[in-house]
């Protein structure tokens, strides 16, 4: 009865999440005559495929799916690779030092986006980074470090220090122990990790925004933003079949890489 | 060695992403200056939307780079909903677009900031006398009354009906020679209030501009400016005339309905198809909505602007504007001289299905026929005045602070009138002060 009552649950959170999915993309094969009618309906009357036509037709999907890709898996990795070490500083060294670099990580979360937007694009500007790819994995590495070193820092801590002592026992030296004892046991928080910082990137719209002028460099989210007018007014149409097609990347990225989300690794690791 | 992979992956990925740019930060604006053989190269940002007026955009952007290689522009589509924090940040860093599209209220502030080419003495003849004075006014601002933007696109407020329910209830159509007064306007919804349907529907979600613009009716500027140039806010008899009148229709009379207060401007669409409202006064480009989306044989009419002491209305522009730091802004004129003439105008109005301010297009064929009330919609060009909040520094401020949620109370029976009065006032007066 208590398994029945969890799947229970468990469907209603997987309706509840696949609410949103489901809704566009219905809208996505309806007409304007449909979307404007006052009895909306989950399968359409006379479903069509104008609106992906339209939405692949009128802006560069692909190309603009393409680079974002790029810069969301470069803004991934790029923060994995510096948070990783940082993490694990500020997890195994105490200290002032250490304690600062915490206080600031968190301090820097409080920070609007906003407030910060115009110098950051000078600073980009002048190292010619605007209206690049490169700029844009800049900013979003910037803003995602902090938060994945917070993240990072609470599985090193997880991490017993009775492994790496065992390790040392047996002869390996500290870049060693890290390497072959602790890494392995953060996999899970780096996939975590991974997967926040290109989720981040891949839905970010207002640096890219700001940082890239020209077309052939835009990203998916600005293609998106194309679709809508004043006021709220939007070509819903092309908007949901075109917001469909940016949510699968992130899908496939999402199914690929979950199953190194394990729990369970360090159980029973140390005694007592 | 999993995390060496990690590295070198990143590596490579970063490479390609600087690589794969394919940008470089070159135009209008790039601190390089172009090379004697290399043309001049021009950004312009444009926040056209609708596909037909995207397609009018880049044809006239294609037609100009291939008559004139020396002057190349690069069409790049913005959003109207971020433009505005694209654009400061842009300005303030120095890399701003060389022309870029925006409508007036957002010029006044980018014009006292220094970040816009004042075009008074630089504007073409041709152009400058295309367009009435009326629509200049829109975009002149500051004490030297420099010109900031050249307007090409404007709205007004017309109403969309159903025609069947006009035709059934006998109702005088009106026309843009005898429109409907107020009164008129109130007695027709009364009478198209029957059976569960309502007359009218007044979608409040965003109240102020289109409250404004309807207040100059009756002479409501609802700002006032004194001798010594301070602006504050004024609610007296003539600004409270249209307010009352919406107010009487939604509580007193109701013939409006309740229900679409909260709405933004195009959700009443779908009940205004099903019968359950027979006039909707909107803006009109809405009318590109109804011919897209209404049902198979579902009849519309596009009615004038009414008509209170006049059929005056505050007008908004579209406009294009020169940033202060392009490196070209004499090639960025005669591209906006191009782009703006009389029968482009008339495409960017129709793709837009909005009002052009040139006198040229005003006549072209294509936006004065009956067809989808066109030639109604163009002749209400004649109703546009500016709207006197243009020119008030901290517009913007006090609409979102004060006037919004004041009206949306009034409108939804919360406050009295002269409750909502004193807030715009005494509330508006404090937010006027810190400009």
């Amino acid at each position: 009865m208590k398994r029945f009552s969890q799947y229970v649950a468990l469907a209603a959170y997987m309706v509840f999440l696949a609410f949103p999915l489901a809704w566009l993309l219905s809208t996505a094969l309806k007409t304007p005559r449909e979307m404007a009618s006052t009895d909306p309906a989950w399968i359409p009357d006379d479903p069509t495929l104008a609106n992906f036509t339209a939405a692949f037709t009128e802006q560069d999907l692909v190309g603009a799916a393409v680079r974002s890709l790029i810069v969301a898996l470069a803004s991934a990795l790029l923060t994995v690779v510096l948070a990783l070490p940082a993490a694990y500083a500020m997890a195994r060294i105490r200290g002032a030092l250490s304690r600062v670099a915490t206080g600031w990580v968190l301090v820097s979360q409080v920070f609007p986006f906003i407030l910060i937007i115009i110098p950051l694009f000078m600073v980009l500007r002048n190292l010619e980074l605007t209206n690049t790819l490169a700029g844009v994995v800049v900013v979003h590495v910037t803003f995602t470090l902090p938060f994945a070193l917070w993240m990072l820092q609470g599985y090193v801590r997880a991490v017993p220090r009775e492994l790496e002592e065992a390790a040392a026992v047996d002869g390996a030296g500290r870049l060693r122990s890290i390497v072959s004892v602790v890494a392995p046991l953060l996999a899970p928080g780096v996939v975590a990790t991974l997967l926040f910082s290109f989720i981040s990137s891949w839905n970010e719209f207002l640096f890219a925004l700001v940082v890239l002028k020209d077309p052939d460099v835009m990203t998916l989210p600005l293609m998106l933003a194309r679709f809508t007018g004043p006021e709220g007014v939007a070509r819903l149409g092309p908007l949901a079949a075109a917001s469909l097609m940016a949510t699968i990347p992130s899908l496939i990225f999402f199914a690929i890489i979950q199953r190194r989300l394990k729990s369970g690794l360090m159980a029973g690791a140390v005694k007592g | 060695m999993r995390i060496k992979s990690a590295v070198a992956a990143a590596a490579l990925l970063a490479l390609a992403a600087a690589c794969g740019s394919g940008g470089s930060p070159q135009g209008g604006t790039s601190s390089e200056a172009p090379k004697a053989a290399e043309p001049v190269k021009l950004d312009f940002l444009s926040l056209a939307w609708q596909k037909e007026s995207v397609e009018a955009n880049k044809a006239i952007v294609e037609e100009w780079n291939k008559a004139n290689p020396g002057i190349q522009v690069t069409y790049v589509q913005g959003s109207w909903d971020n433009v505005n924090d694209q654009l400061v940040t842009q300005f303030e860093g120095g890399d701003p677009p060389d022309v870029i599209h925006n409508d007036s209220p957002a010029l006044s502030n980018f014009a006292s900031r220094g970040y816009l080419l004042d075009l008074k003495d630089k504007l073409p003849a041709e152009l400058k006398s295309d367009i009435p004075q009326a629509a200049w006014d829109t975009v002149t601002f500051g004490k030297e009354s420099g010109v900031y933007g050249v307007p090409f696109l404007q709205e007004s407020q017309v109403i969309i009906a159903n025609k069947k329910l006009l035709d059934a209830a006998k109702v005088r159509i009106p026309t843009t020679d005898n429109p409907w007064t107020w009164d008129e306007f109130a007695e027709v919804s009364k009478k198209l209030t029957k059976d569960g349907a309502f007359g009218v529907a007044w979608p409040m979600k965003s109240p102020v501009n289109k409250t404004l613009n309807l207040a100059l009716n009756f002479g409501g500027t609802f700002f006032q400016t004194d001798a010594d140039g301070k602006t504050t806010v004024k609610v007296g008899p003539e600004e409270k005339e249209v307010l009352q009148r919406i107010y009487n229709q939604i509580h007193v009379d109701k013939s409006a309905d309740p229900k679409t207060l909260g709405m933004g401007t195009a959700d009443p669409l779908p009940g205004f198809y099903k019968g359950e409202y027979a006039m909707l006064p909107v803006g009109v480009y809405l009318r590109q909505q109804v011919v897209e989306q209404a049902p198979e044989g579902f009849e519309w009419i596009t009615l004038p602007p009414l008509k209170g002491t006049s059929t005056n209305q505050g007008a908004v522009s579209q406009t294009l504007s020169v940033a202060a730091d392009s490196k070209h802004p004499d090639e960025a004129l005669k591209f906006m001289e191009f782009f703006l003439n009389g029968p482009n105008q008339a495409k960017l109005a129709k793709g837009d299905w909005l009002l052009p301010t040139s006198v040229k297009a005003a006549s072209d064929p294509s936006i004065t026929g009956k067809e989808n009330g066109w030639d109604v919609a163009t002749a209400s060009v004649k109703s546009l005045v500016v709207a006197p909040f243009l020119k008030v520094n901290g517009y913007d401020e006090w609409k979102s602070k004060v006037a919004t949620p004041a009206l949306q109370e009034y409108y939804a029976g919360k406050i009295s009138l002269d409750e909502a009065a004193k807030k715009l006032v005494e509330e508006g007066n404090k937010v006027l002060e810190r400009y």
